[in-house]
Parts: structure tokens; C-alpha cells; sequence
């Protein structure tokens, strides 16, 4: 006991002897204060648990996602050996959303790389450079937002073909704009500010400016707006998956499942409810945790 | 220039500001911040500017460092005529303070990270010596260098400020009202440290404050501005005697009684 109170003086401190040491305690710092929130705390350990899920899928699955049993087709809830019941196919509906679990990951942390990269980048170099870079850059930012997303998607895949990684790629090209409207509009705050004068001052050009001073001040409100965005990329996956131009079966993607059920759905709710609350629990669970995320990363809310 | 009284100057000017005009916006948006100014700063002398709001003492040294683009006139500092781009060379010569601590230091960067990476810049290679030896200089201890700028005090941040500027050991320091955002104990601090290391680097210094008992502790001359125009150069014993001839600076000085 009394070795982890000094560890927790330790990361506490106001005056911290090492580089490694200052940082571990800023880490341990906003640690603490989201760990104050009870809610965001629930949503990370719903995506804790949703990861986990998706890398132990072949130990707890107790089926094959793929194996189909058309004799036991449409199984209702509480059925002997199918908790969730079975599909029109007569697969393990459990089986198969413990198995989307991957894909729902896989299109989330594809867009989260993409899109926000994307979006950052433009974003401080048309607010830091100005002049005509920026009415360049933000006009296409401008054509992008104009268009309704779900019908840049379609195109998109239309165009390249039907399939997860298409559909991640044309979520993520729907996606960055407001991203780069964002890293703009901070970036616009920075470049004036004092810091960056007096780092100019030092003769520091543009590349390390924007890397160095601007990037770590809006990765901050990225971060919080990519989680919040989450739910609805997962959404939007989903609806590609539904409309048949994202995963493609017998692909176990939740929207893809959901697709399937619909035609059962007077009859044989759960084959189209279960996908359902799955995006639900999760979309939820990144909105907490996004909220949370804002409250500790902000560097406006105050020290 | 307005009766520009007779006193004794430097031989060597560090810095030469001729018929300067600086301006904002364009055609019709323009705004012309300074006009026509010109004075002369001389080796190792410390050099006030004063004048109240938006009578264009800051952007005289934005002008200086490259951060006011737009001007006119010359400026020579060290015997190197300015032209509008800035060589690294240059910040290595002329660095400056700027006015309010809370706005000047990254608040994600360490103070190590802010010294660091100004040494680095310059060119040094024992940064680690040159980072303890700079807070020892400007009075803050070695239990300050991984602080981040939320943890430190007003005259703590400007006491790194200053370290930052002081870091290229340059020539000449242009101080854009240090103190005005510190508190008053806080404030004679600084200027203490400032009059200090003057003293021990030889620095030249160009300080813009509308304070006049600062500049007379501080400086050896000052030029009095008024709407973008300097109205009169007096040197500080003058400004102690009451001897300012321009009735502006008659009357900024009668109300800083």
C-alpha cells in the first residue's frame, strides 16, 4: 500500500525531475479526470469489451458463423444451443454478431486513420498558408460537404464495386470534410496567437510550425469529434451494408444482417433486432466516450 | 522628430529606424499604424517607447521582427539593412518579449521543450547545459524545466519568455511591455532581472510600455508616440526634471503624476 501512495505522489507531482516523468504525469492527470466520469467510463469499457470480443471470436462463438442448418431456420430466442436464435439461414445469430464484431472494428479504425488524417491535414495547411491555398482548399471542402453522403458513398461504390473496403473507402471520402473544417477554424486561433509568433521569431518555418505547434493543439478536438462521429460512420457502414453495397453475404457486418432480417420482420423480430442493438450499444458507447474524451482533452476547459 | 534634445549617445547604433511607415489591410482598408517614424538606438543602450493604446509603439517592433509585413523606410539593425524576409541569422541578432506571459508559451510544450527547441533551431549542440544554465540565468531553478506553462505563475511564464528570448544570445531585445500583465510585486521582479542581465550580457534594449516610471527605471532615452507619429525624443533625466517640450508629452507626463 504504502509503494502505490508514492507511485501515486509520484505521477502527482508539481515538480517532475524528468521529460518522461512531466509526461507520465500529465497522462496520469487527465486519467484521473475522466475517470470521474461514470459515463464515459461505461462507454470505454463497452469498447473494451466489443475489442476483446472481436479478438477471442473463435473461442467464445459457440458456432460457426458460416454453417448453415436449414432445418432449424428462424429459431426464436432462448432456443436450445441458439440464445439469440437463428437466422433465415438457420446460422447462430450470436455466433455471427460476435463475428461482426471484427468488421465493425475493422471499417471503424480504417475511417479513423483515414478521414481525420485527411481532414487534418488540409485543414491547417488551407488555415495556416491562406490566400489562395485555403479558397482552393476549402471550395473542394465545400463541393464534398455539399454532396449528401450517403449518395457520394453510392457513387463511390458504385463505381469501384461493391465490398467492405470500398465502403470504408467511401465513408472515408465522405467524411473528412468537416474534419478540415474544424483543423481550419483552430488552426485560424493559433496562427495568430503569441506562441507562434515568438516560434517564428526563433525562425522556424511553416512545416515545422504546422507539425510541431498546431497539430498537437487540434488533434484535441479531433479526437473528441472522431468518437463522436463513430456512431455514425458505423451507421453509415451499416447502411451501405443494408442497401447491398458494403460487406457482401455471408459476410456476419451487423447492417448486412439487419438487411437480411428485414424481410422476416413482422414474424421473426429478432433476426433484424439483435444486429440492431448491437450498432446501438456500440454507436452509444463511442458517443460516452467522446464526451468524456472532451472533457479531459480540451485545452480551453481550463487547466 | 521634435526637438530632439541634445544628449549623449553611443558611437555604434545597434539599430536605425528612418522615415518608418507600417500599415495593415489594403486600398481602402488601409490603416496606417505608424508614420513616418525615426530614431536611433545605440550599442548597449536601453531605449524606451511610449504613448497610450494604439498609438503604434508595438507595431514598430513587429516591424522590426518580420511580423508586421507591410512597411516602408529603413531599418538597419547592427549595421544590416532589413529588407521584408527574415534570415535565421537575424533572430540569432534581435529577439523579443512579448507582452503577456499567459498568450506567448505553447500550453502543450514544456518549458525544456520551449527551450529545447529554440536551442535546437539555433544550432547548438549541448542543449542540455544550455537549458540549465538559461533557467538558472533568469532565476528559475532546475524544478522548473518539465513544468508545462499551466503550472507555472505570471512572472514564472515570463521569466521563461524571457529565457526563450534570451536563448540565441542576441544583441538586442526588444520588450514588448514585459510587465503590464503581472502584478506589481511581480512586476519589479522582472524589471529587476531585466536591468540584470542588461547589465551582465551587454544587451541593447528597445522597450515599448506606456508606463513612464518603468521606462524611467529602465531606460536611458525614450521617444513619446501619438497616433502612429513620434512626437519627441527626450532623454530619461528630462523626463525626471519635467522638461519634455511637445505638449503631449507635457501632458503624459503631468498625468502619470
Amino acid at each position: 500500500m504504502a509503494e502505490t501512495q508514492t507511485l501515486r505522489q509520484w505521477l502527482l507531482t508539481d515538480t517532475p525531475s524528468s521529460r518522461r516523468h512531466a509526461k507520465l504525469s500529465a497522462i496520469y492527470q487527465g486519467w484521473l479526470s475522466f475517470r470521474s466520469n461514470t459515463m464515459a467510463m461505461i462507454g470505454l469499457w463497452i469498447l473494451i469489451l466489443l475489442v476483446l470480443v472481436a479478438f477471442a471470436a473463435p473461442l467464445i462463438a459457440p458456432h460457426d458463423p458460416f454453417v448453415q442448418s436449414l432445418g432449424n431456420r428462424l429459431a426464436p430466442l432462448g432456443t436450445e444451443g441458439h440464445v439469440l436464435g437463428t437466422d433465415s439461414l438457420g446460422r447462430d445469430i450470436l455466433s455471427r454478431l460476435i463475428y461482426g464484431a471484427r468488421i465493425t472494428l475493422y471499417i471503424v479504425a480504417l475511417v479513423a486513420l483515414i478521414a481525420p488524417v485527411a481532414g487534418l491535414l488540409v485543414g491547417t495547411v488551407a488555415g495556416y498558408v491562406g490566400g489562395w491555398t485555403d479558397t482552393v482548399l476549402m471550395r473542394i471542402t465545400d463541393i464534398f460537404l455539399a454532396f449528401p453522403r450517403l449518395v457520394l458513398a453510392l457513387a463511390f461504390v458504385a463505381a469501384l464495386g461493391a465490398g467492405i473496403e470500398n465502403a470504408v473507402l467511401a465513408i472515408s471520402l465522405t467524411a473528412w470534410p468537416p474534419y478540415a473544417r474544424i483543423a481550419r477554424a483552430e488552426t485560424l486561433t493559433i496562427r495568430s496567437s503569441d506562441y507562434i509568433s515568438a516560434i517564428k521569431l526563433q525562425g522556424a518555418g511553416p512545416l515545422r510550425i504546422i507539425t510541431k505547434h498546431i497539430w498537437p493543439l487540434c488533434i484535441s478536438s479531433l479526437i473528441v469529434r472522431v468518437t463522436l462521429d463513430m456512431a455514425g460512420i458505423i451507421l453509415a457502414a451499416a447502411g451501405l451494408g443494408f442497401l447491398g453495397l458494403g460487406a457482401q453475404p455471408p459476410s456476419p457486418e451487423w447492417g448486412a444482417m439487419i438487411s437480411e432480417g428485414r424481410r422476416f420482420i413482422l414474424d421473426h423480430w429478432w433476426v433484424a433486432t439483435m444486429p440492431g442493438l448491437a450498432i446501438f450499444t456500440v454507436s452509444l458507447a463511442f458517443n460516452l466516450l467522446g464526451d468524456g474524451l472532451r472533457d479531459v482533452l480540451d485545452p480551453k476547459a481550463g487547466e | 522628430m521634435v526637438g530632439r534634445p541634445k544628449c549623449e549617445r553611443p558611437v555604434v547604433n545597434m539599430l536605425e529606424i528612418d522615415n518608418l511607415n507600417v500599415w495593415f489591410g489594403k486600398h481602402r482598408d488601409r490603416v496606417d499604424a505608424v508614420k513616418g517614424a525615426s530614431f536611433t538606438v545605440g550599442q548597449g543602450e536601453s531605449f524606451g517607447l511610449v504613448g497610450e493604446s494604439g498609438s503604434g509603439k508595438s507595431t514598430i517592433l513587429r516591424a522590426i521582427t518580420g511580423l508586421a509585413p507591410l512597411w516602408s523606410g529603413g531599418m538597419i539593425v547592427d549595421g544590416q539593412p532589413l529588407d521584408h524576409r527574415r534570415k535565421r541569422a537575424f533572430f540569432k541578432t534581435v529577439q523579443m518579449v512579448f507582452q503577456d506571459p499567459y498568450a506567448s508559451l505553447h500550453p502543450r510544450h514544456s518549458v525544456d521543450q520551449v527551450l529545447g527547441e529554440t536551442l535546437h533551431l539555433h544550432g547548438f549542440s549541448d542543449i542540455d547545459a544550455r537549458v540549465v544554465k538559461l533557467l538558472d540565468d533568469v532565476g528559475l531553478g532546475q524544478k522548473f524545466r518539465f513544468r508545462y506553462p499551466h503550472q507555472l505563475s505570471g512572472g514564472q511564464r515570463q521569466r521563461v519568455a524571457i529565457a526563450r528570448a534570451l536563448a540565441p544570445e542576441p544583441h538586442l531585445l526588444l520588450l514588448d511591455e514585459p510587465t503590464s500583465a503581472l502584478d506589481v510585486s511581480v512586476q519589479a521582479e522582472i524589471l529587476n532581472l531585466l536591468v540584470d542581465l542588461r547589465a551582465s550580457r551587454g544587451l541593447t534594449y528597445l522597450m515599448v510600455s506606456h508606463d513612464l516610471s518603468v521606462v524611467g527605471h529602465m531606460c536611458d532615452r525614450l521617444a513619446v508616440m501619438k497616433d502612429g507619429e513620434i512626437v519627441e525624443v527626450l532623454a530619461v533625466d528630462a523626463l525626471r526634471a519635467m522638461k519634455a517640450s511637445h505638449p503631449y508629452s507635457k501632458h503624459l507626463l503631468e498625468a502619470s503624476l
